[in-house]
C-alpha cells in the first residue's frame, strides 16, 4: 500500500520537532565515539588506573544522561502528532 | 553482629515487600493507581538489570580489571539515549500486539510459529539457569560473610541449604504474587511496584557503603583521587576488542534479557514513560556504579590479602564495625538478588506456560479445547509449575557447579546466550523480509556457536567438553577448537564467542531470510511490525470463518475467566447490533478476540486455538493477493475520480467561456442593430425631408434639382450602407464564394491606388513603393484583396493629418506569406482605440466622417480571415500603419 504522502516543506515547529529527532538519533553514535575514545589512549601509559579516567568516564556519562534528558520533553511532545515516522 | 538478627531482618524485610505487593494489587483491582504507574515507578523497575552481579559482583570486577566494569553500564545508558531508534517501536509493538514475552514477540512476528517461540524460550531458560544461580550464589555467600563473623555461637545453616532455602522463598513469593491471575496484558502491578521498592533500597544501601567510603575511611574525594592513582589496581589495560565488545554485549542484554523485556515491554503501561526513563534509567547506572571504584580502591587497601573482593560492599562495613551499615549493604544485595530472580522467573514461567505447555496440552488433550474445563486454572498451574522449576534449575546449578566462579564471568555468558535472539528482533522490526527460516536458522547457529564457544567451556575442560576438544577441536578438527575457531585467537574467549556467535548467527538469518519465502500469516505480521507508526495494516487476519460463536464464548471463558469473557462477547455483539452475547464470528471480531486471547496466553497458542475453531487456515496467499488487487482497484478508482473531476472542470470552465461570450455577442447584437437604425434613420430622415419639401411644389427648378441630388446622395449612401452590410454578413458567414487565380500583387496595389485616388482627390499624397519587391504573383481572390488594399489606402488618404501626407507600402515574402504593410507619417492610433478599429461602426472621431459608416476595416478583417491571412495594426511606426499578410498559394477549403 502506498504510504500517504507527506509534505516536503514544515512550518518552523514540525521542522524543528523533525531536528530535534535527528538530535536523539545521533546522540548515542555520539555517546559511543566518546566511550569508545580511550581505545585511542596510548596503551603503554596505562600501567594501572589513574582517577583522571575515572573522572574522564563520569563525565562524559553524566553529559549524555543531561543531553537526553533535556531531549526527552520534547520528543515526547511530538509523538502522535502531524507527521509520526519519517 | 547476630545472625539471628541478620534472619529476622531478612523476614521483616521480605514481608514488607509482601505488604506492598499485597497493597498494590488491592489498589490496582480497584482500580486507582494513579501515581503507581508512574514514569519513576516504571524507572526504577528497569534497574533490575542492576542484579546482585552488579552489587556485590562490580566492586570485584574493579578490582580485576580495572574500569572494565563501566562497560556493562555503557551499552544500557547508549541504547536508553538511543530509544527513538529501537525502543520506542519495541514497546509501541509490545502495546499493540500485547506481547506477553521476547518469545512472544519474535513468534508472533515470524507468522505466529510456535516453533520459534520454543526455540526462544529453551535458550531463554538455558542462558538464565546460571544467571539465576549467581543470584542465589551471592545471597549465600552474603550469609556467609555474616556467618563466619557471628560470636554468638549460633551454627549457621550451610551454605546448599542456605541456597535452598532462599530459593524456595522466592518461589512463593513469585508464585504468590506473578500468577495470581491472567492478566489480558501480563502486568504485574504488585511485583513491579515491590522491584521499585528493592531498587530504592539497593541506591540507598550501594551509595551509602560508598559515601562512607569516601568521606568516612578515605576522608574526601580528593583522598580518594589520590589513593586511586597510588593504587596497584590491577594494570588495567583497554584490550579494545573486549572494551567495544562488552559495550555492545551489555547494549544488546538490556533489550533480550527476558526480565528486561518484561519490565521494559510487558510492564509498560505508557509509552510516555519510555521517554523519562530514557535519561533516568542510565542516571541510575551511573549512581549505582559511582562509588564502586572507591570502594575497590580501599577495600584492596583495607582487606587483608585474599579476601573476597565481591564482598568487599558488605565486608567493608564489617570490618569498620558498622554493624548497621552492613547490614543496609546486605538488603540491598538481598533486593538485587531477589528481584532478579522474581522478574526473571516470571517472564521464563510465561514463556514456559505459552510455548511449551499449553500447545501441548491443547495437542495431547484436543477434545478438550471446546469443553467446559478451566484452562485458566491449566495456565496458571504451569506457570507455577515453570516458576518453581525454573528456580530448581537454578539451584541445581548453583549446586552442581559449586558456586565457585567468579561472579561476573557467569554473567556475561548469560548475556550472550540471549543475545543470539537480537538478528531475529532487529531483522524483524525493521526488515520486512526477513522469515521465519531464517530466524530459525539463525537462533539455532548462534545458539550452537554460543553453547560450544562460551556456555559448555565455562564448565572447565573435562566437565562438558573433554580437554581433547579444547587442545585438538571438535572431532580433531583443529579449526573447531571451542576458544579459537577456524583459527582465530588473537580474541579473549568472551570477544571470541561473542564475535562468532553473532556473526554466523546473524549470517544464516539473512541467507536464510534471502532464500525462503514467507507465508501469508508471516507477511501479514512483518508488514504490521515494521511498520507499526504507519497504522494499522488493512487486511483483516481471519477470514470469515464456520466457528460457532457459542464454541468461541466458551474457549473464550476458559482463559479470560467468565465475567471478561461475556462482557466482551455482549460488547461485540451490541457493536453489530446485536442482543445477548453471541456475535457473529466476523474476520473483526475473531481478530479483536484473537488480540484478547494474546494478551493471556501469546499469539501462537491464541492463533492456534481460534484456528481450531473456526476450522480454516487464517489467510491465504490469495486472501493477500486480493486486498491487494483491492486497494489498487480503490487507487485505480480514485485516480479516475481525478481525472473526471479535472475534466468536469475543464468542461465547466469551456461553458463559462461560452457563456460569457454569448452573452458579449449579445451585447454587440443589440449595439449592432442600433447602430444600424441610426445609421439608417439619418439619410432616411434627409430622403424624406427633401421629397416632402418636391411634394409641396412651387420650388423654383435649380432648387429641385439641388434637392433631388441629395435625395440621390443618401439613397446612393443608404445602398452602399446595405451592400456593406450584406457584403459583411456573407464574410462572416464563410459563405463567400472566392473567386481564386493567380494575380501579380503590382497589379492589384497599382489598381488599389487608382481607384482610392477618388477619397479626398483635392489632397497631395505620396506614396512611397518599392516596385522590384511587388513583381511576384500570389494564388487568390484578386478582387478581395484588392478591396481591402482600396479600404487601407482610401483610410490613410482620409485619416493622415500630416500637412504633407506621406503613405509607405513596404512588401516581404516570409514562409509561404506575403506581408504587405501600409504606413503613413500621420500621428496613428492611440494605443486605447487599436482594439477598436476593426469592430463594426468603429469610428475613431466624428470630425472625419467622409461618408463612411465605419464598416471598412471590419470588411477587410473579414475577407483576410476568408483569404487564409489577416490585417492587424502595426504599432511603433511613427504613424498609422497596417500590415497585411496572405498566403501565397491560398487552396481551396476543403467545403
Amino acid at each position: 500500500m502506498r504510504r500517504p504522502r507527506r509534505p516536503m516543506f514544515l512550518a518552523r515547529a514540525p521542522y524543528r520537532r523533525r531536528r530535534l529527532r535527528d538530535a536523539a538519533r545521533l546522540l548515542p553514535v555520539v555517546g559511543m565515539l566518546l566511550l569508545l575514545l580511550p581505545l585511542l589512549w596510548a596503551p603503554e601509559a596505562k600501567v594501572s588506573l589513574r582517577s583522571a579516567d575515572v573522572v574522564y568516564f563520569f563525565l562524559v556519562w553524566g553529559v549524555l544522561i543531561a543531553v537526553a534528558a533535556v531531549f526527552a520533553p520534547g520528543l515526547r511532545a511530538g509523538e502522535g502528532s502531524d507527521e509520526e515516522e519519517d | 553482629m547476630q545472625f539471628n538478627l541478620l534472619v529476622a531482618a531478612c523476614l521483616l524485610y521480605v514481608i514488607f515487600l509482601f505488604t506492598v505487593a499485597f497493597m498494590v494489587e488491592r489498589r490496582a483491582q480497584s482500580g486507582r493507581l494513579v501515581w503507581l504507574r508512574s514514569p519513576l515507578v516504571y524507572t526504577l523497575s528497569l534497574s533490575i538489570y542492576c542484579t546482585a552481579w552488579t552489587f556485590y559482583g562490580a566492586v570485584g570486577y574493579a578490582a580485576r580489571s580495572g574500569l572494565e566494569f563501566l562497560t556493562i553500564y555503557f551499552g544500557p545508558t547508549l541504547v536508553f539515549i538511543g530509544w527513538w531508534w529501537l525502543l520506542r517501536k519495541l514497546v509501541r509493538i509490545g502495546r499493540q500486539y500485547r506481547v506477553t514475552s521476547i518469545a512472544d514477540l519474535i513468534s508472533s512476528r515470524y507468522g505466529k510459529s510456535n516453533t520459534l517461540g520454543v526455540i526462544v524460550t529453551l535458550i531463554a531458560v538455558i542462558a538464565s539457569t546460571p544467571y539465576i544461580a549467581l543470584q542465589l550464589q551471592s545471597v549465600v555467600l552474603s550469609f556467609g560473610v555474616f556467618a563466619t563473623r557471628s560470636p554468638d555461637g549460633v551454627t549457621p545453616p550451610d551454605a546448599a541449604s542456605t541456597a535452598i532455602w532462599v530459593a524456595a522463598g522466592l518461589a512463593v513469593f513469585t508464585i504468590l504474587f506473578g500468577t495470581r491471575n491472567l492478566d489480558a496484558k501480563e502486568q504485574h502491578h504488585g511485583i513491579v511496584t515491590a522491584i521499585a521498592v528493592e531498587a530504592v533500597v539497593k541506591l540507598v544501601a550501594l551509595v551509602a557503603v560508598g559515601a562512607f567510603v569516601v568521606w568516612g575511611i578515605a576522608g574526601g574525594v580528593g583522598e580518594v583521587m589520590e589513593r586511586i592513582d597510588a593504587a596497584e589496581l590491577s594494570a588495567w589495560q583497554v584490550q579494545p576488542g573486549r572494551w567495544a565488545g562488552l559495550i555492545f554485549l551489555s547494549a544488546v542484554a538490556v533489550i533480550t534479557l527476558p526480565r528486561m523485556f518484561q519490565v521494559m515491554v510487558v510492564e509498560n503501561d505508557d509509552e510516555g514513560h519510555l521517554a523519562r526513563a530514557s535519561w533516568a534509567f542510565p542516571a541510575y547506572l551511573m549512581l549505582m556504579s559511582l562509588f564502586i571504584v572507591p570502594i575497590a580502591v580501599i577495600g584492596l587497601e583495607r582487606m587483608p590479602e585474599g579476601a573476597n573482593p565481591d564482598m568487599f560492599v558488605l565486608t567493608l562495613p564489617l570490618s569498620e564495625g558498622q554493624g548497621g551499615l552492613a547490614m543496609l549493604a546486605f538488603l540491598g544485595g538481598f533486593s538485587s538478588a531477589t528481584s532478579m530472580v522474581i522478574v526473571e522467573s516470571i517472564a521464563l514461567a510465561t514463556m514456559i506456560s505459552n510455548h511449551i505447555v499449553i500447545p501441548l496440552w491443547l495437542r495431547f488433550r484436543p477434545a478438550a479445547a471446546g469443553q467446559g474445563d478451566d484452562l485458566r486454572g491449566v495456565v496458571l498451574m504451569a506457570r507455577r509449575l515453570a516458576i518453581g522449576a525454573v528456580l530448581a534449575l537454578g539451584y541445581g546449578y548453583y549446586h552442581v557447579s559449586g558456586g565457585s566462579a567468579a561472579l561476573a564471568a557467569i554473567g556475561l555468558i548469560a548475556f550472550l546466550g540471549m543475545a543470539q535472539v537480537l538478528p531475529a528482533l532487529i531483522g524483524g522490526l525493521f526488515w520486512r523480509g526477513s522469515t521465519r527460516v531464517g530466524a530459525m536458522l539463525g537462533l539455532v547457529t548462534g545458539f550452537t556457536v554460543w553453547a560450544f564457544t562460551s556456555f559448555l567451556p565455562s564448565f572447565g575442560p573435562g566437565a562438558a567438553l573433554s580437554q581433547a576438544v579444547f587442545d585438538q577441536g571438535l572431532f580433531g578438527l583443529a579449526w573447531l577448537r571451542p576458544y579459537s575457531l577456524f583459527g582465530t585467537e588473537a580474541m579473549d574467549p568472551l570477544t571470541h564467542a561473542l564475535f562468532w556467535s553473532l556473526v554466523l548467527n546473524a549470517l544464516a538469518f539473512c541467507i536464510g531470510s534471502l532464500l525462503t519465502f514467507p507465508g501469508p500469516v508471516e507477511r501479514l505480521q512483518g508488514a504490521a511490525f515494521v511498520n507499526v507508526f504507519e497504522g494499522a495494516v488493512g487486511p483483516q487476519r481471519w477470514a470469515r470463518g464456520q466457528a460457532e460463536p457459542e464454541a468461541l464464548l466458551t474457549m473464550a471463558q476458559r482463559i479470560l475467566g467468565e465475567e471478561v469473557a461475556l462482557s466482551l462477547f455482549q460488547t461485540a455483539a451490541r457493536e453489530q447490533g446485536k442482543e445477548g452475547y453471541l456475535p457473529d464470528p466476523t474476520p473483526a471480531f475473531l481478530d479483536t478476540l484473537e488480540a484478547r486471547l494474546s494478551g493471556s496466553v501469546g499469539a501462537a497458542t491464541a492463533h492456534a486455538m481460534i484456528s481450531q475453531l473456526v476450522g480454516r487456515a487464517t489467510v491465504t496467499v490469495e486472501d493477500l493477493m486480493a486486498v491487494a488487487s483491492e486497494s489498487a482497484h480503490i487507487m485505480e478508482y480514485s485516480a479516475q475520480l481525478e481525472a473526471r473531476e479535472a475534466e468536469l472542470t475543464r468542461t465547466a470552465g469551456a461553458l463559462r467561456e461560452a457563456n460569457e461570450k454569448l452573452t458579449q455577442l449579445s451585447i454587440q447584437k443589440d449595439a449592432f442593430l442600433s447602430q444600424i437604425s441610426h445609421e439608417l434613420r439619418t439619410p432616411m430622415t434627409s430622403i424624406r425631408a427633401f421629397s416632402e419639401i418636391l411634394t409641396e411644389g412651387d420650388l423654383p427648378p435649380e432648387q429641385v434639382a439641388k434637392y433631388g441630388r441629395i435625395i440621390h446622395d443618401e439613397a446612393k449612401r443608404l445602398t452602399r450602407l446595405l451592400d456593406d452590410l450584406l457584403d459583411l454578413s456573407v464574410l462572416e458567414n464563410g459563405t463567400v464564394q472566392l473567386n481564386l487565380g493567380l494575380a501579380s500583387l503590382q497589379q492589384m496595389l497599382d489598381t488599389a491606388l487608382t481607384a482610392a485616388r477618388q477619397t479626398r482627390p483635392e489632397r497631395s499624397f505620396t506614396v512611397h513603393r518599392d516596385l522590384p519587391s511587388e513583381a511576384f504573383y500570389v494564388k487568390t481572390d484578386a478582387d478581395r484583396l484588392t478591396q481591402v488594399f482600396i479600404n487601407l489606402i482610401s483610410n490613410a488618404r482620409k485619416y493622415c493629418d500630416a500637412a504633407r501626407p506621406e503613405l509607405r507600402i513596404t512588401v516581404r515574402q516570409r514562409g509561404g506569406r506575403a506581408m504587405v504593410d501600409f504606413v503613413d507619417n500621420g500621428k496613428g492610433i492611440p494605443k486605447e482605440s487599436q482594439a477598436l478599429i476593426f469592430e463594426k461602426f468603429a469610428r475613431l472621431t466624428d470630425a472625419n466622417r467622409a461618408g463612411g459608416a465605419g464598416l471598412g476595416l471590419a470588411i477587410c478583417r473579414e475577407i483576410m480571415a476568408n483569404l487564409g491571412g489577416s490585417v492587424v495594426y502595426l504599432p511603433g511606426q511613427g504613424g498609422a500603419g497596417f500590415r497585411v499578410t496572405v498566403p501565397l498559394r491560398l487552396e481551396k477549403p476543403a467545403t
